[in-house]
């Protein structure tokens, strides 16, 4: 070995030992804030979980927008699919274990997400997203007809799962789901960073920047992409999942074209492209609609407004991307 | 020695413009071509034909014997036959260590696993290292494409291709681009490749050709008007004349 090369084979070694490192990191923090959400709102465990699982819808969408590049209107569909799916197997077929619905909604997630990207990934930029649009309505359209199986507008109500692992209620207060919740959260995080990273997760990042190049290295961009709308689907399928388990209802409202368009803002304001600014973003902008809704139910959606545009403009990479960016810079400078 | 690359009556033309016209070539293992011709010619064209970025309007492409026509760019990557792109196509976000071991990774059928990191690889860092290290790029291994100079972007573009081991490599005026201390990097990569694989180099740098190539096809207005010798490509009337009308061309338009 030369020189340089023993220099880089240390280098690696080095970065890899701080990449582990913010891994660790990341599962300590969701697990510390988990601690402090729980401390902090022993009376409103609903709003964290509900915010555990849109965290996971959103943690979904940066796997395909943030990582992939694709731009997507549509992605509570797979979210509302998850949902659906759990929900369903719940009430129609008496699937009450917790656990195996959830795994319904992975699946439900999965299948809905290949779907979708068999569609989505046909066009390009501005039809693309036309596309995604056309698809979230469609779903909404399709659950709100099919009405026996999904109770349409009333919703699909009376899901009653069973004790988590024959043992612990879903209580009135929430504590179960929430706990369920932050596990799942913390296992799919874990999951995620070990994917994001892998060769797999190079590939895509490649495809988002160029994928001719890509093709002139002999893989096929839009089998990966394909890839990743599957997993993406099973990531968001669990939050819907999570969410049928803890409100033990699905509504219609969680396969719709708002909740796809919160998600993407949730996302462009924490940070795409990194799973930190996906889970930073939901935080953020939940509180801040339970927050500024209670004190001024009338304004509140214009402050959401002022809020996106001060990130779009002064912190165009997210809150996260900006702070992480500064960081960094700040590392380097010191060297 | 059988074909181990061959091309038979492509065409394509541009609005009527017969960018590549009626060229017919086959390749050895072991070849080492160099093809020029003044600028607009139809190089950069029969490239993006050949490796399929491009569709011909007619004509065959023939990978080891086996018909290519109608198999995409993936496909024939896959058959072997590997290009470099004249404007360098690089992830700006990556590391050059990042873009030879996703190629190394592709190569092998690895890049969709699912777990684990290249830098934990050693078989696939080996690689990397030796590679980059061979094109002078060692001290920039993890450093963003985005941060490093043109020129060193250049030797990259080289790596990744060589990086995919193909059987026939296509190289689009690789040197372009390079500052000249650095030039001697490409060639000595280029002189270390499998002594078996078909290397065809577009190249304006005719030092550099002569150096390298045992065969010189000349290209103008998309139609082959040389294919022999470095020593007689000079001597050739037709080409002194492409050249010739080129210049005085390009002198009209300035
Ligand atoms: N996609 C396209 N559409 C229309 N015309 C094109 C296209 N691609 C190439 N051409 C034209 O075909 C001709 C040949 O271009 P090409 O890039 O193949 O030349 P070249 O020999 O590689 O030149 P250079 O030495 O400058 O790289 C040029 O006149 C160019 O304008
Ligand atoms: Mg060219």
């Amino acid at each position: 070995m030369t020189m340089a090369t023993m220099n880089d084979a240390l280098a690696g070694a080095h970065g890899k030992g701080h990449k582990l490192g913010r891994d660790l990191a990341g599962l300590a923090v969701i697990l510390g804030l988990a601690v402090v959400g729980y401390l902090l709102f022993p009376n409103n465990l609903a709003l964290l979980t509900r915010m555990t699982a849109i965290a996971l819808l959103v943690l979904s969408l940066d796997l395909v927008t943030g990582y992939c590049g694709v731009a997507t209107l549509g992605h509570a569909a797979l979210f509302g699919t998850g949902a659906y799916a759990s929900g369903i197997a719940a009430v129609h077929f008496g699937i009450t274990d917790p656990l195996l619905m959830l795994a319904c909604g992975i699946l439900g997630g999965a299948v809905a997400g290949l779907v979708c990207g068999v569609v989505i990934l046909r066009a390009h930029g501005l039809p693309q997203l036309v596309l995604t649009i056309a698809l979230i309505h469609l779903f909404h359209e399709f659950a709100n007809k099919a009405s026996s199986w999904t109770g349409g507008s009333d919703g699909l109500a009376g899901i009653a799962p069973d004790p988590l692992l024959g043992h612990f209620e879903f209580d009135l207060w929430g504590r179960t789901a929430y706990v369920l919740g932050i596990i799942l959260l913390a296992v799919v995080f874990a999951l995620l960073r070990l994917v994001v990273r892998s060769p797999f997760g190079m590939l895509c990042r490649g495809v988002k920047e160029d994928p001719i190049r890509i093709r002139a290295m002999g893989a096929s961009p839009k089998l990966a992409l394909m890839k990743m709308y599957v997993i993406s689907g099973a990531v968001a399928g669990a939050g819907g999942a999570l969410n049928a388990i803890s409100t033990q209802v699905v509504g219609l409202d969680s396969l719709s074209f708002t909740l796809s368009a919160e998600s993407l803002v949730m996302l462009v304001l924490g940070g795409t492209g990194s799973l930190f600014g996906a889970l930073t973003g939901t935080i953020v902008f939940m509180f801040f609609e339970d927050i500024v809704s209670a004190a001024n139910p009338f304004h509140w959606l214009t402050m959401v407004g002022a809020l996106l545009i001060a990130v779009v403009l002064f912190a165009p990479k997210g809150l996260y991307g900006t702070l992480a960016g500064l960081a960094a810079r700040r590392r380097e400078a010191r060297r | 020695m059988s074909a181990i690359f061959e091309v038979r009556n492509l065409k394509r033309s541009f609005g009527g413009l017969a960018v590549t016209n009626d060229v017919s070539l086959a390749m050895a293992p072991g070849d080492r071509i160099a093809l020029i011709g003044p600028n607009g010619a139809g190089k950069t064209t029969f490239v993006n034909l050949v490796t399929g970025n491009l569709t011909p309007d007619s004509g065959d492409v023939l990978i080891g014997g086996e018909s290519v026509t109608r198999i995409d760019a993936i496909g024939r990557v896959r058959r072997g036959l590997v290009r470099s792109f004249q404007v360098t196509r690089l992830f700006q976000e990556m590391t050059p260590a990042e873009h030879v071991a996703l190629a190394v990774l592709q190569r092998d059928g690895r890049a969709g696993r699912m777990f684990g990191h290249f830098l934990a690889m050693p078989e696939v860092m080996a690689e990397v290292a030796e590679l980059l290290g061979k094109l002078g790029l060692s001290e920039l291994m993890h450093r963003r494409v985005s941060k490093i100079a043109y020129g060193q972007q250049r030797l990259l573009e080289i790596a990744v291709a060589l990086a995919l081991k193909p059987k026939v490599l296509l190289l689009d005026e690789p040197a372009a681009g390079v500052p000249q201390s650095d030039t001697g990097r490409i060639e000595q990569a280029l002189a270390d490749l499998p002594a078996d694989l078909a290397v065809l180099m577009i190249e304006h740098d005719m030092d550099l050709v002569f150096r390298f190539a045992r065969r010189v096809i000349v290209l103008a207005a998309g139609t082959i008007i040389f294919d022999g010798s470095p020593s007689e490509v000079t001597k050739d009337a037709r080409v002194r004349e492409a050249y010739l009308g080129s210049y005085a061309n390009a002198g009209h338009a300035a």
